[in-house]
């Protein structure tokens, strides 16, 4: 068939048409590609870069290293090591199971990490690391990476942990960290990002807990590149974090050794203070316990075995634990009676060793009575009746007056835990807290230490600095930090009468250094360092009637929870007193024979800085003490010996 | 019979032929399939290897493939063209038979030395039928009913089979395609105007009969209309490849990040980085600039694939010229749509810089046939 060429022709220039017409119509299309490209590219190109840096940049935490925690001499009590972990990434180990149980082979695994670590590798988004085993030693950490080839996917990493290397003797001081917790997290009003880094760790109790601003640091910051899947690909800038800041404490790591293996064995607690500036030197509770299981974890058989102890290792007895005071309540009934003036310093009392109260009976520790006494003897021999007769005179609201005056009854403001009050009893206070009008046998109670009086061994060692000195020191125990020393007010003297002060004074160093004192045989020999003091033995335990008829029993003969508690409050040298110092022994039974020999053991390594040389005991007790101190166990403080056990 | 009106003896013979191929469109393709090697070597993290390198290699067998084409005269294509369509639907079925499953589709066939993608070659043979039907059909019938509708099956056959595998991006592609070889050969408008209205309506029941029995797409298919008409509501879901292509996209501003440093296609945000979405990774890399250039690249090919179109006065080539540029037009047009948010996500390359044989070699075959057109096209008076 032959197409003419009419047809041709006008084929042609049909297609011609419609094909401009299509041309056109493309053309046009490609412009709105070109306007939405440019739209795109130019007009929306900041917004669109910003997300994609939002893909492919994430931010990481970088914990910062905690501030160091030293003593006065700059021992180290806090410091952090190098925790070596092993971590695997899924995605690089291929056959998770099987490289697991390669690592299995290499290094001791516990079972319930490894069953952790493969519940967290199924859960976990790809490329994050999981942490199958912790706290390995450096053998075990460099056998990984010897096998590397082996492990795919497995990494040793570092990271820095807690540790305490003084082990035991801080441990209530300064407590411990621990990985933030929810309690943690519900506590702050504005937490920190830096605590949502897994694992981080915290203070949670003590110094650790209430220094935490100070210690923690900021954190760093590290921007990475991942892809699509979250690899990383590389870091594309870090910022380091601030470390923490160092804290000095005011205590002294080797008096606090020789206080905590002083009292090894006994329920016991023991406080030293500089009286002169308030410095507390130690505060030893004993037992304690290894914060560094805390760090790690501590097991439940560990934890269990902790709180299951009648000797309360967790309880930090020196800030924490209140006693009745017992008889070391004697010099505050004295100062506010003489200050009041219903006593002078020389009027004598009549103690038949009783007091009468309507039909009962107030009894004196000594049966058959001191007969005449005036405040001098009566402190050195600690008679009762004394004291239920001029606690008497001058009432309670007084005596809880100088109580508060010489520091007790009230909050010590330290940066420790659970820092207790104790019970200054007054008559509103017994009103409101026990609904009953204040009885005269209350104050006789209270006179000797007894009663509504608890006092704690930090109390009992403020009073004893405040009397030596005749200064208001306050306790410190933050001595620097980050290098600053910490600005504390000039203590002001003591608002009483210097010569009551004086008197009460003599009565105290009459105690520890004449033959009728109670603390006689615990005294100091050495001439230029004697120890005044007094002794406290509080009951715990009603003695009725018909028990005192037939004879107390004697505390040797009572389970120990019914014991009395041994009390003593100390200063030294009684010429210009650099040190004060509280015991207490739970249950140890009379102040003068559980109490005193720690204090003057404590007391005279305060003075020496050593361990006490036999010359300052009394010829008689130099063989005892020798091998006492043989048998001493005490901690190497050497800078280089990292605290470890002296052999 | 249309070249037996015009002076044959005016074609060039032997390889004189080489001389009057149109070689302004044989630099533009090369040009345009260098920018596709750069950006293979580019999101393989700067390698040869898996990519760019093979596809040199294709680009080459294309080119002989085109040259091989263009030599035989056109009017030998035309008296083929059936044979070619048939072969195309053969093909198509028998893909459904024995074709190697891929992304949820069967759209491959493996011959052993190279794998064939039928549809991809069905374009080109509807687009050679279509131009053989209007050159044989006495243009006065043009516009009759029944001398439309032939051209109707011609189209719907094969894009019901490459619906059936599925492939609606190739679909779609045939019925645009098809419908542009009507329009350009004289169909009356009317037809197309009532085409768009039944289109919406085809719409309307497809959105209609979403979660019914006689639902008419897959549910991905729907997926992808959702995730199209609003990215954000499942922007790691579905919406993730829109989301990260136009992020991709936009962030490369002005002049780009630089060759290499794109980081969505180098970090593996971008789906697909080397095939349909390649073009992301251009206009990261090469921002606006770079994007403006290819476009241009493309609008020059279908210019001068029009004007050769135009000035050829034989029927058959000047539709098949038609055919073939607009079919390469739909290519680009759909995917820069779709990577650009213009269009959901339908599985169509970048022609000539996507990642892929079949496409590739078809497509340089095809321009064969517009050379062949070029060469073969009647000379001088008649």
């Amino acid at each position: 068939m032959r197409r003419s060429p009419k047809d041709t022709a006008e084929s042609a220039r049909r297609i011609s048409r419609r094909a401009l017409l299509l041309g056109g119509s493309q053309l046009a299309f490609m412009g709105i590609l070109a306007a939405r490209m440019r739209f795109m590219q130019v007009d929306q190109a900041d917004e669109f870069r910003m997300l994609a840096d939002e893909n492919r940049i994430n931010m990481r935490l970088l914990p910062p290293a905690r501030g160091l925690i030293h003593d006065r001499t700059g021992i180290l009590i806090a410091g952090n090591e190098q925790n070596y972990r092993i971590v695997i990434v899924r995605e690089d180990a291929g056959d998770v199971d099987e490289v697991l149980e390669r690592v299995t082979q290499l290094v001791n695994l516990d079972p319930a990490d490894l069953e952790r670590a493969r519940k967290e590798l199924k859960q976990l988004s790809p490329f994050v690391p999981v942490t199958i085993a912790d706290w390995l030693s450096w053998e075990e950490v460099a056998k990984v990476a010897v096998n590397a080839p082996a492990l795919p996917g497995v990494s040793p990493e570092v990271g820095l942990s807690r540790f305490y290397p003084l082990v035991e003797d801080f441990a209530h001081v300064v407590g411990y960290v621990g990985p933030v917790s929810d309690y943690d997290l519900g506590k702050l009003t504005d937490p920190d990002p830096i605590l949502q880094i897994p694992k981080f760790q915290i203070g949670k109790i003590g110094v650790e807990g209430k220094m935490e601003d100070a210690l923690r640091g900021r954190a760093g910051t590290r921007r990475i590149e991942v892809n699509a899947v979250g690899r990383v690909m590389r870091e594309l800038d870090r910022i380091d974090g601030i470390s923490g800041g160092n804290v000095q404490l005011t205590t002294d790591a080797g008096l606090q050794n020789f206080a905590q293996a002083r009292m090894a064995g006994e329920s016991a607690a023991a406080v030293v203070m500089d009286p002169r500036n308030g410095d507390l030197l130690a505060l030893a509770s004993a037992p304690s316990f290894d914060p560094n299981k805390f760090v790690r974890g501590i097991s439940v058989k560990d934890y269990a075995e902790l709180t299951e102890n009648i000797y309360r290792p967790l309880a930090n007895k020196t800030v924490q634990g209140t006693y009745p005071p017992g008889s070391t309540f004697k010099m505050v009934v004295a100062m506010a009676a003489l200050d009041a003036g219903v006593i002078g310093t020389k009027e004598t009392v009549w103690c038949p060793g009783f007091k009468r109260l309507g039909n009962r009976r107030f009894h004196c520790w000594k049966r058959g009575g001191h007969g005449h006494v005036n405040l001098h003897a009566s402190l050195q021999q600690s008679c009762d009746v004394y004291f239920y007769e001029v606690a008497e005179r001058v009432g309670i609201e007084k005596i809880s007056a100088m109580a508060r005056k010489l520091g007790m009854g009230f909050q010590h403001d330290l940066p420790m835990s659970a820092v207790a009050e104790g019970i200054m009893p007054t008559m509103d206070w017994k009103r409101a807290k026990h609904g009953e009008g204040w009885q005269r046998g209350d104050t006789y109670n209270a006179g000797i230490g007894q009663g509504f009086v608890l006092a704690s061994p930090l109390q009992l060692a403020v009073m004893s600095a405040r009397l030596a000195s005749g200064l208001s020191v306050t306790p410190r125990l933050i001595k620097t930090v980050n290098g600053v020393e910490v600005d504390y007010p000039e203590p002001k003297p003591l608002d009483v009468n210097p010569v009551h002060l004086r008197a009460v004074q003599d009565g105290m160093i009459a105690v520890s250094n004449s033959q009728r004192g109670t603390a006689y045989r615990s005294r100091i020999d050495a001439e230029d360092m004697r120890m005044a003091g007094k002794t406290g033995t509080s009951q715990v335990r009603n003695i009725t009637a018909a028990e005192r008829a037939r004879g107390v029993t004697s505390n040797k003969d009572l389970p120990w929870i019914r014991r009395d508690h041994a009390l003593y409050v100390a200063f030294a040298p009684i010429e210009s007193p650099r040190i004060a110092c509280s015991v207490v022994v739970e249950h140890g039974g009379g102040g003068s024979t559980a109490a005193a020999p720690i204090a003057r053991d404590i007391v005279l390594r305060a003075l020496y800085g050593t361990v006490p040389p036999l010359e300052a005991y009394p010829a008689s007790d130099r063989t005892r003490m020798e091998e006492l101190f043989d048998n001493l166990v005490l901690r190497d403080l050497s800078p280089t010996s990292n605290g470890k056990i002296r052999a | 019979m249309s070249y037996l009106e015009y002076n044959v003896t005016s074609v060039p013979t032997g390889l004189r032929k080489v001389l009057y191929l149109n070689w302004p469109l044989i630099i533009l393709l090369a040009a345009v399939a260098s920018v596709g090697f750069l950006m293979l070597y580019s999101v393989a993290g700067g390698s040869l290897r898996p990519w760019a390198e093979p596809q040199m290699k294709r680009f080459g067998l294309g080119m002989v493939a085109m040259l091989f084409v263009a030599m035989v005269p056109i009017w030998f294509w035309r008296n083929v063209s059936a044979l070619a369509y048939a072969v195309s639907l053969g093909l198509l079925v028998l893909v459904e038979l024995i074709g190697v499953t891929g992304m949820g589709a069967q759209r491959w066939i493996d011959l052993g030395f190279f794998v064939l993608q039928p549809s991809e070659l069905a374009k080109v043979t509807l687009v050679m039928i279509l131009a053989a039907y209007y050159d044989w059909l006495d243009i006065k019938r043009t516009s009759h009913p029944v001398w439309v509708f032939f051209p109707l099956v011609l189209i719907l056959v094969p894009t019901a089979l490459v619906l059936k595998q599925p492939d609606l991006g190739t679909a779609l592609l045939l019925i645009m395609g098809g419908g542009i070889m009507m329009f350009v050969a004289g169909v009356h408008w009317v037809y197309f105007a009532a085409v768009v209205a039944s289109g919406i309506g085809m719409i309307y029941a497809v959105i209609a009969s979403r979660g019914t029995s006689w639902q008419l797409l897959k549910d991905y298919q729907y997926r992808r209309i959702d995730t199209f008409l609003d990215p954000a509501n499942d922007p790691l879901g579905a919406g993730y490849h829109i989301t990260q292509s136009k992020i991709a996209l936009g962030s490369g501003g002005w002049t780009g990040r630089g060759f290499m440093q794109g980081t969505q296609s180098r970090l593996n945000f971008l789906p697909e980085k080397h095939t349909d979405f390649i073009f992301t990774t251009l206009a990261e890399e090469f921002g606006f600039v770079g994007g403006i250039s290819l476009l241009a690249l493309y609008a020059m090919i279908i210019f001068f694939c029009i004007v050769s179109a135009i000035r050829n006065r034989d029927r058959y080539g000047s539709l098949v010229t038609l055919g073939i540029a607009a079919t390469f037009f739909l290519y680009f047009a759909v995917n820069m749509s779709m990577v650009m948010g213009l269009a959901p996500v339908v599985g169509v390359p970048l022609p000539m810089v996507s990642w892929g044989g079949s496409a590739m070699l078809v497509l340089l075959a095809a321009f064969g046939l517009a050379q062949s057109a070029h060469i073969h096209r009647p000379r001088g008076k008649n």
